[in-house]
């Protein structure tokens, strides 16, 4: 166990130093264009100067990037350049806005995905060829146009959930739930997909293994089969698939955000990355990052669990 | 991306499925009617947005103020949008943007992932290493979100958009092209070509791009869904051509901003994308199938609860004091595709308590099925087409689903061939075996638990506690066919079936198995069916062989008997070119190299399943062979008390010489 954690972090601190720098060297190959922004396009250049050595913009790029981390070690991010409000801040307040939305996708995701997927694999005939047309539709629809859809029909034709907004929990539990689940149905639709080709996909693999055949021939019984031995052996490869759908869903937050007016990470990056406001898009991929972390740790985990050949040597 | 990495485990899966012809498999995927349509429609799109100025109805801008959001008219086929400009229109024009971008995305996407994939497997090394972990790493980025900072960086570029893109999915390809590029180096032509003088270039670009040419379009084609889910997705949020020029997704998005009045307007750049994605989502199936045959049956059809077919023409009757088991009219065949082939032809078997019987014969010869279909447990992609297996003289057809559930386990065992796969890898020897057991005896945990190590006592397994703690993969293979044995024996069945037990294993352990299992039979009094290809263990463990050719029995009797008279060529033949029969019929002296380099071979190969002809399927490779042989098919003709051989010239045929000098 603490083994693989430590292989996990040791991993990860090289992807986290990694994604910083890619981020700062991107962002060194913009001269200006924050200060710029900042003042506008009539600022002279004088100005331009000024502000960029305000902000520590005219150092060069190992610099800033050392600068940079003595603040991340401190705790903080920095300060938007648009409003002057610490990073961690506008981010702390936007995090279990989005952190709600993924992980309620993701877990109706997993648990109708693998339904699917394992009554597609098992029952075959016509209610699997249902089941893989409608994962396979799932999987090219984009989710910001079945976000549009379900607007169309259940906010604006039947009025039953608002159309967009979002409700805290605390006010109102139930409104709160509510202005969940449009935005939670459009993304789930690509997620469970993914998890339902993967489990369908996994079963079948699994239930084409030799021993699966041996196990028959000696009498185990078919329920003993599929669900205790199949299962766990497809369950490594679907526990990937929910991580991935997982990491894929912070991608499509952005999207969904935008089209429910959710007040969520995604949004945060969306408008910073038009108004060039850096230290907030370069905070908000390292939450998004320390996430992806997170989530890679939890599967490595399931893995451990699952999988004895992981787990002992 | 995590798309890509479903459909990479898929491509993982058959790297080096057979590259047939360019234009076979072009035809393959036009008869495919889902890879036709999806083409046609890839092909009307790129026609489409190329020739827009010539063929769209109004330009992309043009506003009829006469006509705001009007729905289908003749004048707008597909109705006009909030600033009355048209849709179809819009449409048109909004294709170039998106083909641009997927354009872009799929140049930097195959050639980056395409050349670090290739040399990646090719060259190996250091290289090999930093190619895997970069990509490690890339592949558990969140791309979006540095889509959306290339952009904030780089100003509203799609280009540089999708550049980024190609750069951060191209993991998938490169993982894909490195697995087959490291398969097909292995390969004897490889080393040749490099004998020869060949460059590493040339060789990397006729030897091995070709042969990995449909892996990377199955690729490709799914990287192209996923770039136009992004690309749309990135115009929807504005980041993408600037209004009032269209694009798919800027159009979804100015009809989300009407979302509350007209929320139909969603529908046709939402179908374009959809639909464009699907096809080309479907056109990788496509390929993919085109270019492997997947098996499209699995176990899951084992599993189910169906009934055995009742074979036409048997009649199931009891049969008093009939032997332990007997097969009558095995008929097995193989379902590829739609397309049926006999594997197995009308086997008759029979068993008696205590006995052990021999299947032998070369590999493809259908040893195997035959005892696969005895125990109940065909493979995917094999039916069973005809015949009965009589239990006690009870036909098994003839039982009850739950009756013929206990005869597996209770009253026939199987041990298979792999010893380190017929165990599930996820549990514990321990804890299989007491399934085994609670199946067949009931009882407690613990009662289980005592069984569990008493079976693995009964095979010889030294600490049992120990080995019952362990996983399969901490076995030896020895060990882990001793287990497999006691699984087997767990139900105290009056027969084992045990399919090829010693081939997967090193000669020492082979013996060690050979002999355990002669001793089970000892203290337990069960039969034995072994399938072999192995003469001198036939010679060593049977009393009786069934020899197999083609699918058939050619000869069967006493070991004995077959070992001093074959009387069919091919049983002749095969004894002749044993080399451990060899060495024991020249006493104790080993016998010269020289005997071994005469050593005879059969000519010729086994003929493959649907091309065994009418006649006799060994005729071609036969010395004896007439033109009576080819033309019709043989029966199975008495020889002696319990001695049958498949063959017309019989009498003609003497044990081959043993090259003894």
């Amino acid at each position: 166990m603490t083994r693989v954690i430590m292989h996990r972090v040791l991993i990860s601190i090289p992807v986290l130093f990694l994604v910083s720098i890619l981020t700062f060297v991107l962002v060194s190959l913009l001269p200006g264009s924050a200060a710029q922004s900042l003042l506008g396009e009539q600022a002279t250049p004088d100005q331009v100067a000024r502000v960029r050595a305000q902000l520590g913009l005219d150092l060069s790029v190992p610099e800033q990037y050392w600068n940079w981390l003595k603040t991340v070690a401190q705790g903080s991010l920095g300060n938007s350049i648009l409003n002057g409000a610490p990073v961690t801040e506008t981010l702390n307040v936007r995090l279990p806005v989005t952190l709600t939305l993924v992980i309620g996708t993701t877990l109706v995701s997993a648990v109708i995905g693998i339904t699917l997927g394992v009554l597609s694999a098992l029952r075959g005939g016509v209610l699997g060829r249902i089941i893989d047309i409608f994962t396979f539709t799932g999987l090219a629809l984009p989710s910001f146009f079945i976000g549009l859809a379900l607007i169309a029909i259940f906010a604006v034709t039947l009025q039953i959930f608002p159309p967009n907004g979002y409700v805290t929990f605390g006010t109102s539990p139930a409104d709160w739930a509510r202005s969940l689940v449009l935005p939670i149905a459009a993304m789930a639709v690509h997620g469970l997909s993914s998890v339902a080709t993967q489990t369908r996909d996994a079963t079948l693999d699994a239930l084409n293994k030799d021993f699966v055949r041996v196990q028959f021939a000696n009498g185990i019984s078919r329920r003993s089969i599929v669900w205790q031995h199949v299962l766990r052996n497809a369950a490594p490869p679907i526990a990937t698939m929910v991580g991935l759908v997982f990491v894929g869903l912070l991608s499509g937050a952005v999207l969904i955000e935008s089209i429910f007016a959710l007040p969520g990470l995604g949004q945060a990056v969306v408008s910073a990355a038009t108004h060039h406001d850096i230290p907030v898009v370069q905070g908000a991929v390292l939450y998004f990052t320390v996430l992806v972390v997170i989530v890679n740790l939890i599967i490595d985990l399931v893995y451990s669990w699952v999988d004895p050949r992981v787990r002992v040597r | 991306m995590s798309d890509l990495l479903v459909n990479e485990v898929a491509a993982e899966a058959t790297p080096t499925a057979p590259a047939t012809g360019r234009t076979a498999v072009f035809r393959r995927i036009i008869r495919n009617p889902f890879g036709l349509v999806s083409l046609i429609w890839l092909v009307a799109v790129v026609v489409v947005a190329l020739a827009a100025d010539q063929i769209a109805p109004y330009s992309a801008t043009e506003v009829d103020f006469t006509q705001l959001s009007s729905g289908p008219t003749s004048a707008h086929l597909l109705g006009t949008d909030t600033l009355g400009r048209d849709v179809l229109s819009r449409l048109m024009f909004g294709a170039r943007p998106t083909l641009e971008g997927l354009a872009v995305a799929i140049a930097v996407f195959t050639l980056v992932g395409l050349s670090l994939g290739l040399t990646a497997g090719y060259r190996g090394g250091w290289f090999d290493t930093v190619v895997g972990r970069v990509t490690e790493v890339l592949l558990s980025l969140p791309g979006f979100i540095l889509l959306l900072v290339v952009l904030a960086v780089f100003g509203n570029k799609q280009a540089v958009a999708m550049v980024a893109l190609g750069l951060l999915c191209a993991p998938a390809l490169i993982r894909v092209a490195r697995s087959v590029t490291l398969s097909v180096r292995e390969e004897l032509f490889i080393s040749a070509a490099k004998v020869f003088g060949l460059t590493d270039l040339t060789i990397v670009v006729r030897h091995v791009l070709p042969r990995i040419r449909s892996a990377v379009i199955v690729q490709v084609a799914l990287f192209g869904g996923i770039a136009l889910l992004y690309q749309s997705g990135l115009a929807f949020l504005g980041f993408g051509p600037q209004p009032p020029d269209p694009s798919w997704g800027g159009m979804l998005s100015d009809a989300s901003i009407a979302i509350t009045t007209q929320p139909w307007q969603i529908a046709p750049a939402g179908a374009a994308i959809g639909i464009s994605i699907m096809a080309l989502g479907l056109l990788g199936n496509a390929v993919r199938d085109a270019v492997a045959e997947t098996w499209s049956h699995s176990h899951a059809t084992l599993l189910r609860r169906t009934h055995m077919p009742r074979s036409a023409g048997v009649v199931a009757e009891v049969v008093p004091s009939a032997p332990l088991v007997q097969v009558r009219g095995l008929s097995i065949s193989s379902v590829l595709g739609g397309e049926r082939r006999a594997v197995v032809r009308s086997v008759d078997l029979d068993i008696d308590r205590g006995e052990t019987v021999g299947v032998v014969g070369e590999s493809g010869c259908g040893k195997t099925l035959t005892s696969l279909g005895l125990v109940g447990a065909l493979p995917p992609g094999t039916e069973l087409a005809g015949g009965s297996v009589y239990l006690d003289g009870r036909d098994l057809a003839a039982m009850s689903s739950d009756e013929r559930d206990r005869v597996r386990g209770r009253r026939i065992g199987y041990v298979s061939q792999e010893p380190a796969r017929a165990l599930d890898p996820m549990f514990t020897v321990g804890s299989q075996l007491r399934e085994a057991v609670r199946r067949h005896h009931g009882g407690t945990r613990r009662e289980a638990h005592a069984r569990a190590l008493e079976l693995l006592e009964m095979v010889r397994l030294p600490q049992p506690e120990t080995i019952a703690r362990k996983y399969p993969h901490q076995l030896s293979g020895g060990m882990a066919q001793r287990a497999v044995i006691a699984l087997a024996l767990a139900g105290g069945p009056d027969l084992l079936v045990a399919d090829e037990p010693t081939t997967a294993l090193d000669v020492t352990t082979q013996a060690e198995i050979l002999k355990l299992l002669r001793t089970l039979q000892q203290e337990t009094g069960m039969a034995i069916l072994l399938v072999t290809h192995d003469w001198g263990v036939v010679a060593e463990m049977c009393d009786r062989a069934v020899v197999m050719y083609a699918g058939e029995v050619v000869e069967t009797g006493a070991v004995t008997e077959l070992l001093e008279r074959p009387k069919h060529p091919y049983t002749a033949a095969l004894l002749g070119s044993n080399p451990y029969l060899l060495l024991e019929s020249g006493g104790d002296e080993p016998a010269s190299s020289e005997a071994i380099r005469l050593l005879p071979t059969i000519p010729g190969e086994v003929p493959a399943p649907g091309s065994w002809g009418s006649g006799c399927a060994f005729a071609s490779r036969c010395s004896y062979a007439t033109a009576e042989c080819r033309a019709d098919a043989i029966p199975l003709l008495p020889i002696g008390p319990g001695h049958e051989a498949r063959c017309i010239h019989s009498s003609k045929v003497t044990p081959m010489e043993l090259v003894t000098s």
